[in-house]
């Protein structure tokens, strides 16, 4: 395809590129080659060093040693004006966009064009239009950021990168905020750039976006490339194989589920945000001990509401919600404290914000949640032993590595933190267990381990409600599926009628017949 | 650039401290240079004045016990990330609880009764001046910065309208109470040790200093050693996850506060019990603000809080030998000097933090005896 025309000189040429932060080599001889014109992928676990690898492409670290070469010739990037300069554009996993801005003040941003802002409008209104014309990338000007969806904000973004003439664009796991549907939008935008004669680096862990619109991939390992493979001639299972160092079970066999009663029941319910806007509006469904309920949804659609108003850190406006028979309502609440004493366990969404304090070592947030209880100490004092034996337990029993009970939370990789976080929840042999975005951030072999936990829990008779935004995990370990949309419930699908397309759909908005 | 690799702790708590107090230390001697002293012999001259002469050790320790306990009462509230700064607020109504204890108790009853009673009264009138402010913050949204700095002003005009009118002395035109009987006075230190036939000069040393190391231990056994130490630490590190994890964040913070103002309370136990022995106006005196500097330069760690006290200590008595010694440094280049240790040791605790840390990076340095760098 493109290949066949790309003139001799890579877009990209890294040789030898060594970084260490203090004793840790996060890249070592790292050597990459990327064809001009070219959609490029990277690939590797959290922690492999791809970040690294990406921020010294845009000048926001420096390399201890190693040879880079932009467009045949050699350069040294002191920072990320320096990479601008040379037309090398970066899109974030988090966006860098004013929320309370529209999007042309946005995309002006920097080049503003004088002290009045009428020359910069007129502009940047002119780049607008031409970017619609080139790419197809049409977006309302006069819109404010906050009212948009995610995946014209990270469009927005794009445009900002490649407005200022970027020829090499990085995109940093551009789609694990998208929804199906959008994620192909970005696949035709990325195909588009890439007639034109741009080069894509794309950051992922999704085996599957690789397979989809990369022409070749580079796997890292342990700050390492391990190899770099032509697109079409590798497969998912050999590109896991070389990240994790294993073969990898990419889907775990599910077995059947064996319901029994019901556990959590919630009815008819209703939340409002802080700012007033409607999350949550009659919300009913039931999950049984020995089965996983799913709930299908793009991040935003009060999955994260509901889980907190079951887990008892949300107030609610209207409705029930009934825990192993005892039924919590607006006029009879509980805390969280409370309900975690059912032996109701919560892995949050968001383990950095909620499910961890990263600040204290692995022992204090061994107990997160639990440092009340009578095995922890007596009286009011924290017995230091019993917790270090706890977490060490802990760590032994969920491979937590490295197994140091001092070391503190943020000094261990994604997959590891959230595998304290779960082996924390599950160690109380929970009844029911509320589980958001398991495996958010969290490597491949790690995701293994996790899905068969889940499973594991769900036969032992646990009743687990699971929100996920990867469509995949959702249907891979769910017996029955919600799918939410605008706070509302979109329907709820047996496992059996859980395709793909029909989720996607249902995930979209488009409503069809609840078969509960 | 590359931002700055995380400092190491050795570096933070030892080599940090003391490259800002030599960069103090380095522009007061430019400032006494340049009134024409020797800043070596005036570095002398303060050591001399804070420990040697006979009583000076005394001084700097009865300083040094003010310094613990408002250094204790920020650091407190520091773990729960509240800002106290109603530190001196809180010690002045501690000690109209101490004050009130001792006229009313004292005239009937033995020392073992009333100085006890008052320690709690004082711990008790700072506690109740720091809740309120943390029950705004908690359940109100009240900034704890702002409502902290107006209870101040509120302490202060409560005490001037009380001493100046009900609380004053009879027969008297200034604005203090009438003294204290003897059981209502704290027993002195060189009391007690020439009672045991030690020699010791007379200082206001007095049992306060015992109580501010016992406070500093105590201190050391709730934020670490207890389950509601690791809420508050919980509260100050993340919020979000405490609430998560069932801890009542309201509770805490209004909890932490109330601790936080009993430790500035206590401050009267020094003040008013041992040394005034009646209420007075103003005898905080700006050591609750200095408590900010102390636990930033403490490091909100108690051994850390006593040496930053013990320094801030040895430099008031120290700076008052200056005054003394020297004709040309006057009381108030005394307050600029111990103001410029403030603002580098406090104010500026962090400024040589990024520095030292690519420095130390660079070197790979591995820990071993401190030196400072400025």
């Amino acid at each position: 395809m493109q290949r066949d025309q790309t003139s001799p000189a890579p877009a990209i040429e890294l040789i030898n590129i060594c970084k260490s932060f203090g004793q840790v080599k996060a890249n070592r001889d790292v050597s990459l080659r990327v064809e001009a014109g070219s959609i490029h992928g990277i690939v590797g676990e959290n922690g492999a060093g791809k970040s690294t690898l990406m921020n010294i492409l845009y000048g926001l670290y420096q390399a201890d040693s190693g040879e880079m070469h932009v467009c045949g010739q050699q350069v040294s990037l002191r920072s990320s004006a320096d990479a601008i300069s040379l037309g090398i554009g970066m899109v974030h996993q988090h966006f860098m966009l004013v929320s309370n801005m529209t999007v042309l003040e946005n995309v002006m941003l920097g080049s503003e064009g004088g002290p009045l802002l009428r020359t910069g409008k007129r502009e940047t209104l002119n780049t607008l239009q031409q970017l619609a014309d080139d790419y197809g990338m049409e977006v309302d000007a006069d819109a404010v950021i906050a009212d948009l969806p995610v995946g014209i904000r990270q469009r927005i973004e794009i445009i900002k990168a490649i407005k200022g003439g970027a020829r090499i664009l990085i995109l940093d796991e551009p789609t694990g905020v998208l929804t199906p549907g959008e994620a192909d939008k970005l696949f035709e935008v990325l195909k588009a750039l890439q007639r034109n004669g741009v080069t894509v680096l794309l950051i992922t862990h999704k085996l599957d976006e690789i397979m989809a619109i990369t022409d070749a991939v580079s796997v890292m390992r342990h700050g390492e490339i391990v190899g770099h493979r032509r697109t079409a001639d590798t497969s998912p299972a050999e590109l896991a194989r070389l990240m994790v160092g294993r073969d990898v079970l990419l889907s775990v066999d599910r077995g059947s589920a064996h319901p029994g009663e019901v556990l959590l029941d919630v009815s008819e319910l209703a939340c409002t945000s802080s700012r007033g806007r409607q999350v949550l509006s009659d919300i009913s469904f039931d999950v049984r001990s020995g089965e996983i309920f799913g709930i299908a949804g793009v991040s935003g659609n009060g999955q994260t509401e509901l889980l907190e108003v079951i887990a008892g850190m949300r107030k609610f406006d209207a409705g029930s919600v009934t825990l192993l028979g005892e039924t919590i309502t607006t006029s009879a609440p509980k805390t969280p404290a409370q309900i975690r004493d059912m032996r109701i366990a919560h892995i949050p969404e968001d383990r950095h914000q909620f499910g961890l304090i990263l600040s204290f070592d692995a022992k204090g947030n061994a107990i997160l949640g639990y440092h009340r209880s009578a095995d922890y100490g007596s009286g009011y004092f924290l017995d230091e032993d019993a917790v270090a034996t706890h977490c060490n337990k802990l760590m032994s029993e969920h491979d937590v590595r490295p197994g140091n009970p001092s070391l503190l939370a943020r000094n261990f990789s994604g997959g590891n933190q959230q595998k304290l976080v779960i082996a924390r929840e599950t160690d109380t042999d929970p009844k029911i267990l509320i589980v958001g975005q398991p495996t958010r951030g969290v490597d491949v072999g790690a995701i293994e381990f996790i899905h068969k936990q889940l499973l594991a829990l769900r036969d032992a008779g646990c009743a687990i409600l699971l929100v996920s935004a990867e469509l995949d995990e959702i249907i891979g370990l769910s017996d029955r599926i919600m799918v939410m949309n605008g706070g509302r419930h979109m329907g709820i699908l047996k496992s059996a009628d859980a395709v793909r397309d029909r989720l996607g759909t249902m995930m979209a908005g488009i409503s069809e017949a609840a078969t509960p | 650039m590359t931002p700055a690799p995380p400092l190491p702790r050795w570096a933070d708590v030892f080599v940090l401290p003391l490259i800002n107090l030599m960069v103090a230390l380095l522009v007061c001697g430019l400032i006494v240079l340049a009134l024409g002293e020797n800043p070596f012999v005036a570095i002398v001259v303060m050591i001399k004045g804070a420990f040697i002469y006979p009583g000076s050790l005394g001084y700097t320790l009865y300083y040094t016990t003010n310094f613990i306990f408002t250094g204790l009462a920020v650091a407190v509230a520091s773990h729960a990330m509240m800002f106290n700064i109603g530190g001196e607020g809180q010690a002045y109504i501690g000690g109209l609880g101490a004050g009130l204890v001792a006229l009313w108790l004292a005239p009937v009853a033995p020392l073992v009764l009333v100085i006890p009673v008052a320690i709690l009264a004082a711990a008790l009138f700072g506690a109740v001046w720091g809740l309120i402010p943390g029950y705004l913050q908690a359940y109100r949204g009240s900034h704890i910065v702002i409502t902290t700095i107006m209870f101040n002003f509120i302490a202060s005009a409560i005490m001037v309208w009380l001493l100046a009118g009900t609380m004053m002395q009879p027969g008297q035109q200034s604005p203090h109470t009438a003294q204290f009987a003897v059981s209502g006075q704290m027993p002195k230190l060189h009391d007690l040790l020439n009672a045991l036939s030690f020699n010791v000069a007379a200082s206001p040393l007095n049992l306060s200093f015992l109580l501010a190391l016992a406070a500093l231990l105590g201190f050391w056994i709730l934020i670490w050693k207890t389950r509601i130490g690791y809420e508050i630490r919980a509260v100050g590190q993340n919020p979000k996850a405490a609430h998560y994890a069932g801890i009542n964040v309201p509770l805490v913070i209004v909890f932490s506060l109330a601790v936080s103002g009993a430790c500035a309370g206590l401050m009267a136990t020094n003040e008013i019990l041992g040394v005034q022995h009646r209420v007075v106006l103003n005898f905080t005196s700006g050591y609750g603000f200095a408590g900010i500097a102390i636990a930033l330069m403490g490091r909100n760690h108690p051994i850390g809080i006593f040496f930053a006290s013990l320094l801030f200590g040895a430099l008031y008595q120290g700076g008052a030998e200056l005054d003394f010694e020297f004709q040309s440094i006057t009381r108030e280049i005394v307050l600029l000097i111990q103001g410029m240790i403030v603002l580098f040791s406090g104010a500026l605790a962090y400024m040589f933090s990024a520095p030292l840390a690519r420095l130390l990076a660079r070197l790979q340095v591995r820990p071993k005896p401190v030196e400072g760098e400025a």
